[in-house]
């Protein structure tokens, strides 16, 4: 079946659609911090619209345990009084959600034009020979996992590689790459640029 | 112009509440709450400030638009999901300069009659976000936010909220759903936000570039923000230069300067040793631009005029070392992967367009496959519920009617003819 008269859809990997489940996992409850924490989230919206603070919930149990998993989603949900196939919907749908166990420094690099046309691409290429992993892939020590991401909207210091979803490292270089990966290694988060807009103009 | 909204980033504590109350800080807010809400919603549609997000909507109309009768709430959500490519702006003001932003945001709750503001922030801007939420609880202290906003006996809310990653959610109707707790999808409008929105209640949706227009207005007047641009383009207006230039930057400036100017006087020019290729001028969206186009007003009207848009107004610089084909697959990858999946000819016309560029970039094209990139295109553009379908449509359609001959090249010779050294070694493309 063709939407299109001159598409081989079907034959040559050319469908697209594909659904991520998730590992079932330890059984999980929100620590009572976190929980007061997403309460008082919750109490951000109308009280009949608890739904809103599931992203706010998410990030929690990533903080928790790192990963979403099906038991932290039922918990999730029972917490905020949806179903969870509603929190399914929207783990597997942002792409700041890890649906698999990830390394201790998740190495977001951005991969849009202007970080491209700044050299990401090797940026890229040279963390993934350092590390010996591909992209989407965690090294054997558990320490690194190495992503692409789209726009992160901080082109004027293109290269830009995002940590652990909160961490900025901006200019990044092709040629300071394996050092990068050593000095967080040895002295952690520290290593990274930080986000600074001294913008010489 | 003397920049105005980002007069003061360069010093170190430009976004403390103390540095801000010294600077004129809150004083538009102040007028604000002594006028009446229509008068306002009148300034600003006599100003002509129109939405900095990318669609140029008249904000005053916005505001009217709101239903104001009804017994229900009325919200302002304010966009900070900035995640088009090529644009970084919001991220300075909101690092830099964030009273400015809740200011703007209160004195249009005032105007539209709300109660509540949340700024939607992409999850990627955790640390600005940090930033903002320190500074928020420092005006709530102050009686800048919540109760009794400054004496006035007024309330008046502002939450931020996280968003996870998803270039949708900029979308309005799509950033609501984000707010409800759902996918960022978008909805069939009408009915339009301003009518039936965030929870069902009337909305007003802003970019944080147009909120923070608000307070200069306030304090200004009208005249004077049209009369800083060209007809129909007043206001102070911010220019994210990227790319190939020698000074890549946040510029602000009137309209009334050239897009030549911005890239050649402010960004410096093309990197030491190269030439000028093509610009995209609005955020990777819209229709590049030739060299030889370049001398007009970076204005709303002036650049359509011109056959492509303003729209967010991020400006992606290219020199003569960029493939266009390459150009146009890494932008695809970005419109395939963040399609939200609603409406099918974006979600599967998007990753046939990927995939079809990355064998004609591989050199393992064939000519009618630039047919095919035509046809696929102009069957999503016009045809999905949002404008991504048109945007999606933009790279593939703007390259091959201006790089008609590189297509031609990298079929005929079966491989890249312009590799950049910029480019990685071995160029492996992951389909993610």
């Amino acid at each position: 079946m063709s939407f299109h008269p001159l598409m081989p859809y079907g034959s040559e990997g050319f469908q697209k659609s594909e659904r991520t489940l998730m590992a079932r996992g330890e059984p999980f409850a929100f620590t009572a911090e976190r929980a007061a924490k997403l309460e008082d989230i919750c109490s951000k919206y109308p009280p009949e619209r608890r739904k809103s603070a599931v992203l706010a919930a998410l990030y929690l149990v990533q903080e928790q345990q790192q990963y979403i998993t099906a038991s932290a989603m039922r918990h999730v949900a029972e917490f905020l009084r949806i179903t969870p196939a509603e929190v399914e919907d929207v783990a597997t749908y942002y792409v700041m959600f890890f649906k698999a166990p990830v390394g201790k420094y998740v190495l977001q690099v951005c991969r849009t034009l202007s970080c491209a046309l700044a050299g990401a691409e090797r940026v890229t290429e040279t963390l993934s020979e350092k590390l010996g992993i591909g992209i989407g892939e965690t090294d054997p020590s558990g320490m690194f996992t190495l992503l692409e991401f789209e726009c992160l909207g901080a082109c004027d210091r293109a290269p830009v590689v995002m940590v652990n979803n909160e961490h900025w490292h901006e200019k990044a270089r092709p040629e300071t790459c394996a050092k990068l990966v050593d000095d967080l290694r040895q002295r952690g988060l520290s290593a990274l640029s930080g986000c600074h807009l001294k913008v010489e103009q | 112009m003397e920049p105005i909204l980002t007069r003061y980033i360069q010093e170190s504590n430009s976004y403390t509440l103390d540095f801000f109350l010294k600077h004129e800080g809150y004083q538009g807010l102040r007028k604000a709450l002594a006028t009446q809400p229509n008068d306002i919603i009148e300034m600003v549609k006599a100003s002509g400030l129109r939405g900095r997000g990318g669609a140029g909507f008249p904000t005053g109309m916005k505001f009217q638009f709101v239903d104001k009768k009804t017994p229900k709430p009325k919200y302002i959500a304010c966009n900070a999901d900035e995640s088009e490519p090529g644009t970084f702006k919001d991220h300075v003001l909101m690092e830099r300069n964030p009273h400015l932003l809740f200011e703007g945001c209160l004195i249009g709750c005032w105007a539209i009659g709300a109660k509540m503001a949340y700024i939607y922030i992409r999850g990627e801007f955790y640390h600005v976000q940090k930033v903002l939420e320190s500074e928020l609880a420092k005006a709530y202290a102050q009686g800048y936010a919540g109760r009794n906003v400054m004496g006035s006996g007024w309330d008046c809310d502002i939450v931020i909220h996280r968003g996870a990653g998803a270039y949708e959610a900029g979308e309005e109707t799509a950033l609501i759903e984000s707010l409800e707790g759902k996918r960022a999808q978008p909805r069939i409008k009408p009915p339009f936000p301003a009518v039936q929105g965030l929870y069902d209640c009337p909305t007003a949706v802003n970019n944080v570039e147009t909120l923070c227009n608000l307070p200069c207005i306030m304090i200004n007047g009208a005249e004077w923000f049209a009369k800083l641009g060209p007809e129909k383009n007043g206001g102070p207006k911010l220019y994210c230069i990227s790319g190939h230039v020698k000074k890549p930057g946040v510029y602000e400036a009137s309209m009334n300067t050239t897009i030549k100017e911005l890239i050649f006087d402010r960004a410096g020019g093309i990197r030491e040793g190269h030439q000028l290729k093509a610009v995209i001028p609005g955020g990777s969206s819209v229709p590049i631009l030739l060299p030889d186009q370049l001398d007009i007003p970076a204005s709303f009207d002036s650049v359509q005029k011109a056959g492509s848009m303003l729209g967010s107004a991020g400006m992606i610089v290219m020199d003569e070392t960029t493939c266009m084909v390459w150009a146009a697959m890494n932008l695809m990858h970005f419109y395939k992967h963040e399609s939200c999946g609603k409406c099918t000819p974006c979600r599967e016309g998007g990753d046939w367009l990927w995939k079809i560029l990355a064998r004609i970039e591989r050199g393992e094209g064939q000519m009618r496959d630039l047919e095919l990139l035509t046809s696929i295109s102009n069957n999503i553009a016009g045809k999905t519920l949002c404008a991504f379908g048109d945007a999606e449509a933009t790279p593939p359609l703007t390259t091959l009617k201006h790089f008609r001959g590189e297509y031609e090249a990298h079929i005929r010779e079966g491989r890249c003819t312009v590799p950049a050294d910029w480019r990685a070694k071995g160029v492996a493309e992951v389909a993610h």
